[in-house]
């Protein structure tokens, strides 16, 4: 397994050039580059891998092999070796590998994320733009955003009577808030040097919109974004409990009512890692769109 | 008196905050001539800024109005190009990006797209910042940035260039490399320029005229100066010129003896 490399190292490689001699001599440096690569990796990847030795072994520690309740990593090792090291399989029905579950979920944010980050960009221009729009709708906002996702649930399939698109919409309405509340700050932060630039070129609202406006806005955009994730991932787990079929949510639920725990605790690092990889995502996808601009 | 091509006719300025009501230009009068580079001078908060972005179109005139060109300006527009003092360039794109947005939303009906990006080169040439053009603002210096802000305004080929603090926030030795630009750039294209500066040799060296002005609220032009200098100036040579001397003392006499903070 691999963990991304750390955005910022502690040891800039710019400045050595610099500082070299002007001939070095490029086999030692080789080497030593290598050397040098191979130790921030150590750096970044070691310390957690530590930790999570030690939270085992303290696991381990504190249940022994008293059976009943929770699980030690050794019995969940050996209760859910399959599930552990088959990801893949396909049995029919919900009985499939975690890797099926996983990407059945992660569809269902796909949809329900892209639709409340263009309605969340788009209501954030909104009340970052207009006064009366801000005045209007973001009281409302605030007081909606504090909502719990599964408050949702009961209303949305209320109003769809199908799973599926009440699922969708929990998802789209848990993220949208921290996209919208992100997104106006950013327009209304937006440095008057740049709007007084753009009223001297006499720009469009179309060409303001898209040369001053959202360039400016992305660093907060991506913030409301990665946060809109981190929530939609939290609300998906959550209404698949409730809603059943494939899903990693519905997943943990099952193996709950089959008491099968150590096979939720497996789900549970699937949950967590998949969240964190999501989060890394939607932050590289932002380093890349702002060109190395971003606050992130 | 002939028509002035640039004329500040009984501007004031009263900004309103909810009831509380400051009026911070009164019964403003000045005519520019073109080609005439014309400073005004003044301490912090005079509104001497404030008088140079009415001319911009970017601070609304509460009585009076400002005719450049025989047309009354009531909006901000590309014929008023501004340098403002913290360079406003954009950070998302490239030195040569920044210059090239204006040059392309004001000659885009006009020029084809080749000559656009010759003329994008060229100013950047005439403030030679040919050498950095894919960089971005952040990785070039302030007096760098601010010749990139100067390259883009002479870019809209403005009737009136405007100048607010250009140099103020550079060291004393860019300032002087960046004045010395100016004033070449100045002496090549005839530019009509109206400059805000608190810096009394900027002032003198660069301008024809210099405006000062009295201290705010309600501040007004006290007194006009004439620097009837020789151009080119050179900033070594004009040190010991009678005339420089004069005029530095003038605007210094009026900044702190008469009109003292």
């Amino acid at each position: 397994m691999t963990f991304p490399k750390p955005s910022f190292s502690p040891a800039e490689p710019v400045a050595a050039p610099v500082i070299a001699p002007p001939p070095p001599e490029p086999r030692a440096s080789r080497g030593s580059e290598i050397v040098r690569r191979a130790g921030a990796t150590a750096a970044a990847v070691v310390p957690p891998l530590l930790t999570v030795l030690a939270i085992l072994g303290l696991w381990q520690a504190a249940i022994g092999d008293s059976y009943g309740g929770l699980p030690s990593p050794v019995q969940v090792w050996t209760e859910s070796k399959d599930l552990i090291l088959n990801p893949f399989f396909d049995h029919g029905g919900v009985d499939k590998g975690l890797f099926w579950h996983v990407l059945t979920s992660l569809k269902r944010v796909g949809v329900g994320f892209s639709v409340s980050a263009v309605c969340g960009v788009m209501l954030g221009v909104l009340i970052g733009s207009n006064r009366w729009a801000h005045r209007g709708l973001d009281p409302i906002f605030q007081v909606l955003r504090t909502v719990p996702p599964l408050a949702w649930l009961p209303i949305s399939l209320a109003a769809f009577r199908e799973a599926q698109p009440s699922a969708l919409f929990v998802i789209f309405i848990t993220s949208i808030w921290p996209i919208i509340i992100n997104t106006a700050v950013g327009v209304r932060n937006i440095p008057t040097d740049y709007v007084n630039v753009a009223k001297v070129l006499r720009l469009s609202p179309v060409e303001y919109f898209f040369k001053i406006l959202l360039p400016a806005t992305t660093p907060y955009i991506f913030t409301g974004l990665r946060i809109g994730i981190g929530m939609s991932w939290l609300a998906i787990v959550a209404s698949e409990m409730l809603l059943g079929g494939v899903g990693v949510g519905f997943f943990i639920w099952d193996q709950y009512n089959a008491s099968r725990i150590s096979d939720i605790i497996v789900a549970l690092a699937w949950v967590g890692l998949t969240g964190f990889f999501l989060d890394r995502l939607v932050a590289l996808l932002g380093h890349i769109v702002s060109r190395g601009n971003a606050a992130s | 008196m002939a028509k002035a091509y640039l004329s500040i006719e009984g501007v004031g300025v009263t900004f309103a905050k909810g009831a509380v009501r400051s009026e911070v230009l009164t019964g403003v009068d000045l005519k520019v001539d073109k080609g005439e580079f014309v400073s005004i001078i003044g301490h912090s908060g005079c509104g001497k800024s404030t008088l140079l972005n009415v001319v911009a179109g970017l601070v609304p005139v509460t009585t009076g109005a400002v005719i450049l060109d025989k047309q009354e300006v009531n909006a901000p527009g590309p014929d008023r190009a501004v340098v403002f003092q913290n360079h406003s360039l954009l950070p998302w794109l490239s030195v040569r990006e920044n210059v090239s947005l204006a040059v392309d939303k004001v000659f885009g009906g006009v020029k084809t797209a080749a000559e656009r990006r010759e003329w994008t080169l060229h100013n950047l040439e005439l403030v030679k910042m040919t050498h950095a053009l894919d960089k971005r603002p952040s990785e070039i210096s302030g007096g760098m940035k601010q010749r990139v802000g100067i390259a883009r305004a002479l870019a809209m080929e403005p009737k009136v260039l405007l100048l607010d603090e250009p140099f103020g926030a550079l060291d004393a030795l860019t300032r002087a490399h960046l004045q010395d630009s100016v004033m070449e750039i100045h002496a090549s294209l005839r530019n009509t320029v109206l400059m805000v500066t608190h810096d009394v040799d900027e002032a003198a060296l660069l301008s024809d005229r210099i405006v000062m002005m009295t201290n705010g609220p309600r501040a007004a032009i006290g007194q006009v100066l004439d620097v009837a200098l020789q151009r080119p100036r050179d900033r070594l040579a004009v040190a010991e010129d009678p005339t420089y001397i004069h005029a530095r003392a003038a605007v210094i006499e009026f900044l702190y003896a008469r009109r003292a903070a």
